[in-house]
């Protein structure tokens, strides 16, 4: 196969970018999307120009660390699947793609198509968690959780936070990750303790980090590589509106009314 | 946004049953309109209710328009690079459209109540009389550019309310993997009926059905 990339070239955060045409020559249909761009920056390199810069790990879509828009969809087009895990016949001989960054202001671009999505960090320090004291592990079957929470926890803790959601989103807002995120721990028992918290910390954290706001437009959950469904979002809207309510009533508790 | 929504979408349900009350005659249809103002009668006085009412509305759609103007502020600020190239998957029309779809469905009202409540714009010298509602709405939608300004302003509001209430659903976190389909269909079939029942007026009087 042969391909005529449109590739965003930016030298680093600070520099302007620019889009460079590229010919991939000496491409088969079984190569992966990322090893497409491997054989692109062979030549590259040889040529002594500077390789595509692109965030990857795993290549098995597990891990999330790679991703970018491929002729404006998040991950390109196949559904549920991360770029690394999108192979070359998906596409046909000849064709002529543009390969863009994720574009957001909470995720900057590093060089070329790498963005610093520590931003998500951020978020998952907030609240991405529960408090125990470490020790011994638990017995099996010691907290028993019924088996259709099992399942919904277990659907928003796919999320492997590689920020299509907010990529795709025509708001740049990162709802659909936070609510991932919360939702996985509202799901479980272990997360109740610190549930109203966590919505209220979490959420405020989000804000914090300038994402656009949600209108529940659906982008997201179009894009994601796990499919994470939009009722998430609701999940943790729902738990939003608790804390608040809560929070009003010590208030009023504690003024004594 | 959604609980202000919630009160226009219900003002907007009650308003199109009234509108409905054409299709009664001319007698009981000004009747209608005399009788709103006597709500709570004699509890509460002459238009003090409707006052309320209208105070209300105002505050929910100055609010409602706040909030969208945040909204889109928050937007353009979190991405401030635009894609050069970018796809729409599965969004619907409607809810790419919420924001001009408000724009339109706020000089409609701006339009609506200068023609219908005020007699100012679209009425020949003299032809408006206050409480007259049944001949104001024959005479006003006699004029068929009129009446397609108000069909093509349904629609918009049809698809306003699309989106608007099935996301209301989600945003005060009533919607769920079992209901989220129950609220899309809501959503449709009041959009629906909104759309139906008020267009049904404009067009009765341009096919003569109401005169």
């Amino acid at each position: 196969m042969k391909l005529t990339l449109r590739v965003w070239r930016q030298k680093n955060a600070n520099a302007r970018g620019r889009f460079v045409t590229y010919e991939a020559k000496n491409i088969t249909p079984d190569m992966s999307f990322l090893e497409m761009l491997d054989v692109v920056n062979e030549e590259l390199i040889g040529r002594g120009e500077e390789p595509i810069a692109f965030e990857h790990d795993c290549r098995e879509g597990i891990c999330g660390s790679c991703g970018f828009m491929i002729d404006g969809v998040a991950h390109g087009p196949k559904r549920a699947s991360t770029v690394c895990q999108l192979h070359m016949r998906s596409f046909r001989d000849g064709d002529s793609l543009t390969i863009e960054p994720w574009r957001a202001k909470a995720f900057p671009v590093i060089k070329d198509l790498i963005v610093d999505r520590s931003a998500f960090d951020r978020i998952i320090q907030a609240g991405g968690f529960i408090s125990v004291p470490t020790g011994s592990a638990p017995d099996a079957n010691a907290i028993l959780v019924p088996k259709e929470n099992a399942e919904l926890a277990f659907d928003a803790a796919a999320c492997i936070g590689c920020g299509a959601c907010v990529a795709a989103c025509p708001n740049a807002s990162a709802m659909l990750f936070t609510a991932a995120k919360v939702s996985h721990l509202h799901l479980l028992p272990q997360g109740q303790p610190e549930r109203y918290d966590r919505a209220r910390n979490i959420v405020a954290t989000m804000d914090k980090e300038e994402f656009g706001g949600c209108t529940n437009i659906g982008e997201c959950e179009a894009v994601c590589p796990k499919e994470i469904r939009l009722h998430f979002i609701a999940l943790m809207n729902r738990d939003l509106i608790r804390a608040s309510v809560r929070d009003w009533k010590v208030g009023r508790r504690a003024a004594g009314m | 946004m959604a609980v202000t929504g919630f009160i226009l979408v219900g003002f907007v349900i009650v308003h199109m049953l009234g509108n409905l009350k054409v299709y009664q005659g001319e007698e009981k249809f000004n009747a209608y309109a005399v009788g709103l103002r006597e709500i709570g009668s004699p509890a509460v006085g002459h238009e003090q209710f409707l006052w309320l009412m209208r105070l209300v509305l105002l505050t929910a759609t100055g609010l409602h328009i706040v909030a969208a103007v945040q909204l889109t502020q928050m937007s353009h600020a979190a991405r401030p690079v635009s894609y050069v190239q970018k796809k729409v998957i599965q969004a619907t029309y409607a809810s790419r459209t919420m924001r001009w779809g408000g724009v339109i469905i706020t000089l409609f009202v701006v339009y609506h109540i200068l023609h219908l409540t005020f007699g100012a714009v679209g009425f020949p010298p003299g032809q408006y009389r206050h409480l007259s509602v049944y001949r104001n709405v024959v005479t006003g939608f006699s004029l068929w550019y009129v009446s397609a300004f108000y069909i093509a302003a349904m629609v918009a509001l049809g698809l306003h309310m699309y989106h608007g209430v099935w996301s209301m659903f989600q945003t005060l976190g009533l919607s769920d993997e079992n209901t989220g389909r129950l609220y899309r269909s809501l959503a449709i079939v009041s959009s629906f009926v909104v759309v139906v029942g008020n267009i049904s007026v404009p067009a009765g009087v341009l096919v003569g059905l109401v005169k």
